[in-house]
């Protein structure tokens, strides 16, 4: 059993969100495909969460009291991979099979195949909704597990999005936190040019949110509004994250282009360099 | 006295509906209730429908347990799929046009690609919604979840059936597409049935024709077959009430007896019943086969004895189709 410690080690954090990223970019460069921008992107908050926020038992991951992590952006897969080996839901060794048929690591995460996945998801979209499902069911079950639910800021184009933000509102589900990964980009370029998703804060607090506005790499930011959020009673909370796609990689960082594309194996060996420095 | 004894009479009736003509959304909302008070895990979902799901009913008995998502049916679904991920048993209920179409994204990727346990029940289906007209008959459901891996697929033919349905599918533990309709439909299903997921009421296979037919048709069919004896057709009978997964052993036995088989559904003739059980006989037991249920064509307003009509949904179709096969057959 991993319980949450009482105040974040900010620097054990960090370091973490480092080898989370060293293992994206290792599966991503095996596998040949998938998607490096959003996973990196999205890697500290993430992070946070399952080494620091959430009360997780891998080795029993059906137990009824714990915390929830749905990831609505579901191509963001390779960081959640990442995070359950590293938290020891599964061996570190299968990393190296994504994307391999036969396989249990899909592209898009498949709960059917994987300890730890808490549903299937990869078409953009349904999450929240599931989110809130969850929410109201623990709170039936009058339980102090918590639901957290990762968006991209190009995925509250679905409607469905909103259906959800406005059913959660309505219900009040405070035991529900979610979190927009704003990295400003999708796949046909910036969302501003694509779809405008702005104002975001504006959109979730006229749904009834609690929002928080945050730099999306700044660990001690991060672990801070999750804390808080735990306060915010008769609301969900929303943490729109300020992010740069491919964050922690130079070369890649803010790069449209980078959303579906792997680095190729002179690449990773360049970016692991940077990584390993950042650790020293 | 007498109809205080009336009274009393059709409350003990109401219990499993056995015999009494009733619209299967009657029954669905009575069986749920019962349901919800035998088994607290039971939880329903609507969207802004309840009055006319008949979901109203648990609603009121049971409003803690009782969520209404607003006009919102991708969400009711992904709400749905949340609260089975806790263990509870949604219950998800609105028109079969919007829950199978508007939804169908969120049913093939959140509900049935998960496995998660979430019934979806949906009422209004087919053309004896009426007046309403076409934006709200569903012709394509069947079709559309049955192309789903994993779904379940049941079309109840009355009130006693539609009880047995709702209790069974809670001890299910797998994603379940249920339709029903709007309109009281005549009893069919004698006393003593039991409802199994998956297997197939043979009333009587025909060494001339066996109808195979679901919902509100088996009772056509029924007619039919009366009609058909008198005129020396030897007909038959099966409730089809589970599409999918298909009893393909019935199928195959009234394939093998009876010279021709008929299909019958308030469904477009293509990818429901009619194409299910094509399908299999043609690659398995080849043999003559007509399709009842409307042509590849939108329903429209009217009364639902009209639209039955008009669309060929009656017992006098079905004996027409079959005289006419036998025919040409003999010729």
């Amino acid at each position: 059993m991993t319980a949450a410690p009482q105040s974040p080690d900010i620097m054990a954090l960090k370091d973490q969100a480092r080898i989370v990223r060293i293992e994206i970019l290792k599966m991503l460069t095996a596998s040949g495909s998938g998607h490096t921008g959003g996973s990196l992107s999205a890697a500290d908050i993430v992070t946070a969460l399952y080494f620091y926020k959430m009360r997780q038992r891998p080795g029993d991951p059906s137990w009824p009291d714990r915390d929830r992590f749905i990831l609505s952006k579901g191509h963001a897969a390779p960081l959640l991979y990442a995070v359950l080996a590293l938290s020891g839901y599964f061996d570190k060794s299968l990393l190296g099979s994504l994307r391999k048929v036969g396989c249990p690591l899909q592209g898009h995460p498949s709960s059917k195949l994987v300890n730890g996945v808490e549903v299937s998801t990869g078409s953009l979209g349904q999450g929240l909704s599931i989110s809130n499902g969850i929410a109201l069911g623990l709170r039936l079950d009058k339980k102090e597990a918590r639901v957290y639910c990762l968006l991209g800021d190009g995925e509250t184009q679905e409607g469905q999005v909103w259906e959800a933000a406005m059913s959660a509102g309505h219900y009040m589900l405070d035991n529900l936190c979610a979190i927009v990964d704003v990295n400003e980009l999708q796949i046909d370029g910036r969302c501003c040019d694509v779809m405008t998703v702005e104002p975001m804060a504006e959109k979730w607090r006229a749904f009834n949110w609690h929002v928080f506005e945050i730099n999306g790499h700044d660990m001690e930011e991060i672990a801070n509004a999750l804390d808080e959020a735990e306060k915010i009673k008769g609301k969900p909370s929303v943490i729109l994250a300020r992010t740069i796609k491919s964050k922690g990689v130079s070369f890649f960082e803010g790069k449209a282009e980078y959303h579906g594309v792997t680095p190729t194996e002179e690449e990773l060996q360049k970016a692991l360099l940077e990584l390993d420095s950042n650790g020293k | 006295m007498g109809s205080r004894d009336q009274a009393t009479d059709i409350k003990s009736q109401s219990a499993d509906f056995c015999g009494q003509a009733v619209a299967t959304r009657d029954a669905y909302g009575s069986a749920l209730l019962e349901l919800g008070r035998r088994n607290e895990k039971v939880v329903v979902l609507d969207a802004d429908l309840s009055g006319s799901t008949k979901t109203a009913k648990f609603a009121k008995a049971f409003p803690d347990r009782f969520f209404n998502m607003g006009i919102s049916e991708q969400d009711l679904v992904g709400t749905a799929g949340g609260l089975s991920l806790t263990g509870k048993i949604p219950y998800a209920s609105t028109f079969a046009v919007f829950e199978t179409g508007r939804a169908w994204e969120q049913i093939r990727q959140t509900l049935s690609y998960s496995g998660l346990n979430v019934k979806l029940v949906a009422t209004h289906a087919g053309i004896t919604v009426g007046e309403d007209g076409a934006s709200h008959q569903a012709l394509e459901d069947i079709a559309l979840i049955r192309v789903i891996p994993n779904m379940t697929v049941i079309v109840p033919s009355d009130g006693f059936e539609t009880k047995q349905v709702i209790d069974a599918i809670a001890e299910y533990e797998h994603p379940v597409y249920v339709r029903l309709g709007r309109a009281k439909v005549p009893p069919v299903m004698p006393a003593g049935y039991r409802f199994i997921i998956g297997k197939a009421h043979t009333f009587s296979l025909g060494s001339d024709v066996t109808i195979i037919a679901t919902g509100i048709m088996v009772s056509k069919a029924l007619q039919a077959a009366e009609q058909l004896k008198k005129q020396g057709i030897d007909a038959g009978v099966v409730n089809m009430s589970t599409i999918k997964p298909l009893d393909t052993d019935t199928v195959l036995e009234a394939a093998k007896k009876s010279k021709l088989i008929v299909t019958a559904e308030e469904h477009s003739i293509i990818g429901g019943l009619g194409g299910a059980v094509s399908e299999f006989v043609a690659e398995n037991h080849p043999v003559h086969l007509r399709r009842i249920g409307t042509s590849d064509t939108f329903g429209c307003s009217g009364s639902p004895d009209e639209l039955l009509k008009l669309f060929g949904l009656t017992s006098e179709n079905i004996v027409k189709t079959v005289e006419g096969f036998f025919q040409d057959f003999r010729r």
